[in-house]
């Protein structure tokens, strides 16, 4: 059985099309980070305190925001879903200060106690976050991904040319911005297992861009005469039936996690979800077309054009 | 084409015995619990607690300059009458000595310059002399301190019967450990235990009790300090205590949870000999004096020396219940903790919801890994069982490999086998392409091949290359998820290598041995 053979798509001069795509994307999320839902954080970045508890009938939640009330908590976002363990509602409380976390713990444990005499709840998760661990946690989550993408790109640069990792690295940066710019449209929490699926997208988007560029690079060798933009074309085209599928099998793993993973699962999940379609759309239609539009640039300024070929794997 | 073939499949072979046996050991008992034994579940799949603290490190560097101060005011005394040593802010471990006549002034430097004041660098003054600890010295103390409360914290979570507990540093910061409690669910007793820093401390009573702080600071001698009372005797009184303590934490040698005569709960304790001789030449003359019994800078307790006592006694006075009484007495055992602990964060997992979403992970991560599985079989036919093949032994050694080096496993992890996962499939895909290209060109069965796992090793080793440094980095820079994420994807890349390169070829090749000439290949 094959697919896509001797595809032959002229995929640079899509360009505007995928940049016009790209921009959509990318500036509706960033829109919506800075003028609409932000960047919903979950208390692991910003502090908080955050209790899940699970109740044998449906609660209602004006019940549940009276009982809250009651026990003098006003500033709590209640929100209900069907858990694993039958009907759950999640209480958040914002920011606390390092000292009295757990007494807000303590006090929505107490309140529900009190409240739902006839029909014990049960706590299933209970989590407080002092708002300086959180910002701790932003800053080395941020940093281990900068640091990351620079090691990515020294090695790139050591085995290609500058250009190619510099190509990747966006490509991967455009990605994750989307990524993030979904859960910011979506309004879905980012928490720490987010952050373990953004770096898996970073991972997988990177091996799929490297995939397209070796092939480049190869054919650069092979198709002396050629232009770049036919170069370019040709390594997208025959690399097409490994992308689909690759892409196709993972996207296929994850899926599955997205429907039967659970609720627990679910930010994880969709960031996953989210993050191959768009890694694998980035590696054709954005790292790709930058090598060529470099190209072009250079050669408008009359500099050296035609990519030297890097040096060659030994092994 | 025979290199050495049989050697290759033996060795690949005993490799994946090694790595069975990494992740069941010897077996016996259910599959479950042999997996399980060997690779630990983190909290966020096991349930229990999870709870970061920060050691208030600087608490330590100030009590012990405090000690120093008392000590260098005790040198200069003996030298120059006039010269006192204080500290112009408490929370900074620098002593200032002032008031010395220039007459003394080299004998003073020659006091404050002996052995026991090492950890400080000394300056003049114009009247005097300044020590600041080094800053070496600083970190050191800070160091120090963070390691005996991991010890101290350990001993206590140990005492109360917690299963396996994770008590380590935590983070790039200097000051927080990482306390983690399987399958406790309500560690609101055990955070008490741990967050009591229980300093126990004897110190002579010079003045009160006062009923304001205000009427107490006007009597403060100069070498006492103020101590609030605690619960047993009001809060609202004030004592006037000597700085030094007679006895200290590290003096007690044991503690026990007793009765007094009227029946209610009290704490016997017993000195180390060396205190308890200290402490008998101490009562012996300061008889008809008050002591205060000092827990956690709190008076707990005012008694009179009726008698010179060597190394028993009892911290009573009501204001226990059995259960305090029993806290106080392990604390006591356990040793005090050298400085004060904030929680950071607390996260409790209920392990009903930890069941579940392991169950449905599993199930999820299963039910992808057999849909590729039969994609492979049909999109490459006989290829695509090498594939298979692959990602089973890559599995296999990834578990394995946790087994063997005790990691554990978390949701974090899981991300870092799927995407192991997918680069494993990319890499199978990139050969098994790279081969059916090769005989569109037209070359026969072994030379594509060759051919095809020549073109892609460049490819596969760039990948996995770019991705291992990626994951080194998140190792070394992140903490926590970031990190676990990290050690899983690297395994599993090595692992990847082994098995979509070397394994895939060998299987390739010993297939390719029993082929006659010119047969095709199913792929």
């Amino acid at each position: 059985m094959e697919l896509f053979r001797d595809s032959n798509i002229d995929w640079l001069s899509k360009k505007w099309l995928f940049l016009g795509f790209s921009l959509i994307f990318s500036v509706a999320g960033v829109l919506s980070m800075l003028f609409w839902h932000h960047i919903p954080v979950g208390i692991d970045f910003k502090g908080g305190t955050q209790v899940r508890v699970s109740f044998p009938q449906p609660p209602n939640e004006e019940h549940l925001r009276t009982a809250m009330d009651r026990a003098g908590i006003h500033d709590a976002s209640i929100q209900r879903l069907n858990g694993a363990n039958g009907y759950e509602a999640v209480i958040t409380l914002p920011e606390t200060s390092d000292s009295n976390s757990d007494s807000a713990r303590a006090t929505v444990v107490k309140a529900l106690a009190t409240n739902y005499t006839d029909s014990p709840s049960k706590v299933e998760d209970a989590y407080t976050v002092g708002p300086t661990a959180g910002k701790q946690l932003t800053r080395q989550a941020g940093w281990a991904i900068l640091w990351s993408l620079l090691g990515m790109l020294a090695y790139l640069w050591f085995r290609f040319e500058f250009i190619y990792g510099a190509a990747a690295v966006i490509a991967v940066f455009h990605d994750t911005l989307i990524t993030i710019g979904a859960f910011s449209l979506t309004n879905q929490e980012i928490t720490l297992t987010v952050i373990a699926a953004i770096l898996t997208l970073v991972g997988y988007s990177m091996n799929d861009t490297i995939v397209v560029f070796d092939r480049i690079r190869e054919n650069l060798q092979l198709m002396r005469r050629a232009t770049l933009s036919e170069v370019v074309n040709k390594s997208i085209n025959q690399t097409l039936s490994r992308t689909i599928l690759t892409s196709g099998l993972t996207f296929l793993t994850v899926l599955a996690l997205y429907l039967f993973g659970g609720e627990v699962l679910h930010g994880f999940s969709f960031a996953l979800v989210v993050g191959i379609l768009i890694g694998t759309y980035s590696s054709i239609a954005v790292a790709a077309p930058m090598l060529v539009a470099y190209t072009d640039w250079r050669s408008s300024k009359g500099k050296s054009t035609g990519l030297q070929t890097g040096r060659k794997a030994t092994a | 084409m025979q290199k050495n073939l049989n050697g290759k499949i033996a060795l690949i072979i005993a490799i994946l015995v090694v790595f069975l046996y990494g992740i069941f050991g010897i077996p016996h008992g259910g599959l479950k619990e042999s997996i399980t034994r060997r690779i630990h579940l983190g909290l966020d799949l096991r349930g229990g607690t999870h709870i970061v603290l920060q050691v208030k490190t600087a608490e330590a560097v100030a009590a012990s300059s405090d000690n120093d101060m008392v000590r260098a005011q005790d040198a200069v005394t003996k030298l120059a009458p006039g010269a006192r040593a204080n500290k112009p802010d408490p929370a900074q471990p620098v002593i200032v000595v002032s008031g010395v006549p220039q007459t003394n002034m080299t004998a003073v430097r020659d006091a404050l310059s002996a052995t026991q004041f090492s950890a400080y660098d000394l300056a003049s003054t114009s009247d005097g002399y300044k020590l600041t600890m080094k800053l070496a010295e600083v970190k050191d103390l800070r160091e120090r301190t963070l390691e005996t409360s991991i010890e101290t914290i350990r001993s206590r979570v140990d005492s109360l019967g917690v299963a396996e507990p994770v008590i380590q540093k935590y983070g790039l910061g200097e000051d927080q450990i990482l306390v983690e409690l399987p399958g406790i669910d309500n560690a609101d007793h055990v955070r008490d235990v741990i967050q009591s820093t229980a300093r126990l401390e004897i110190h002579e009573v010079t003045g009160g009790p006062f009923n304001t702080e205000q009427d107490a600071q006007m009597q403060l001698q100069p070498d006492s300090v103020l101590v609030q009372g605690g619960n047993a005797l009001g809060d609202q009184s004030w004592w006037s205590l000597k700085r030094i303590a007679v006895v200290q934490g590290p003096d007690f040698r044991d503690a026990r949870a007793s009765q007094d005569e009227a029946g209610r709960p009290d704490v016997s304790f017993t000195l180390t000999t060396g205190a308890g001789d200290r402490f008998y030449a101490y009562t012996s003359t300061n008889i008809g004096k008050q002591m205060a019994i000092v827990l956690d800078n709190k008076v707990r307790e005012v008694a009179n020396i009726n008698g010179a006592i060597r190394d028993q006694g009892q911290i009573s006075g009501g204001g226990f219940t059995k259960q305090t009484a029993s806290d106080l007495s392990l604390m006591l055992r356990t040793g005090s903790l050298p400085a004060s602990i904030v929680f950071l964060e607390t996260h409790t997992v209920g392990p009903s919801l930890g069941a579940t979403s392991i169950r449905q992970g599993v199930i999820a991560s299963v039910v992808g890994m057999m849909a590729v599985m039969i994609f492979m079989l049909i999109y490459y036919k006989g290829a695509g069982i090498n594939a298979d093949l692959a990602l089973i032994l890559n599995l296999v050694i990834l578990l394995g490999f946790m087994g063997f080096t005790g990691s554990t496993l978390t949701l974090p992890g899981i991300a870092g086998v799927i995407l192991t996962i997918g680069m494993g499939v990319d890499s199978n895909v990139l050969i098994f392409e790279r081969i059916r290209e090769e005989i569109r060109v037209g070359k026969n069965a072994s030379a594509a091949v060759f051919g095809g796992f020549d073109h892609a090793w460049t490819t596969i080793l760039d990948t996995h290359v770019t991705t291992i440094v990626s994951a080194l980095i998140l190792f070394f820079v992140g903490t926590g998820p970031v990190r676990g994420f990290a050690v899983t994807l690297m395994f599993g890349l090595l692992a990847n290598l082994f098995t979509a390169v070397f394994v895939s070829r060998v299987i390739f090749d010993s297939l390719l041995q029993r082929k006659t000439r010119g047969e095709a290949l199913s792929i």
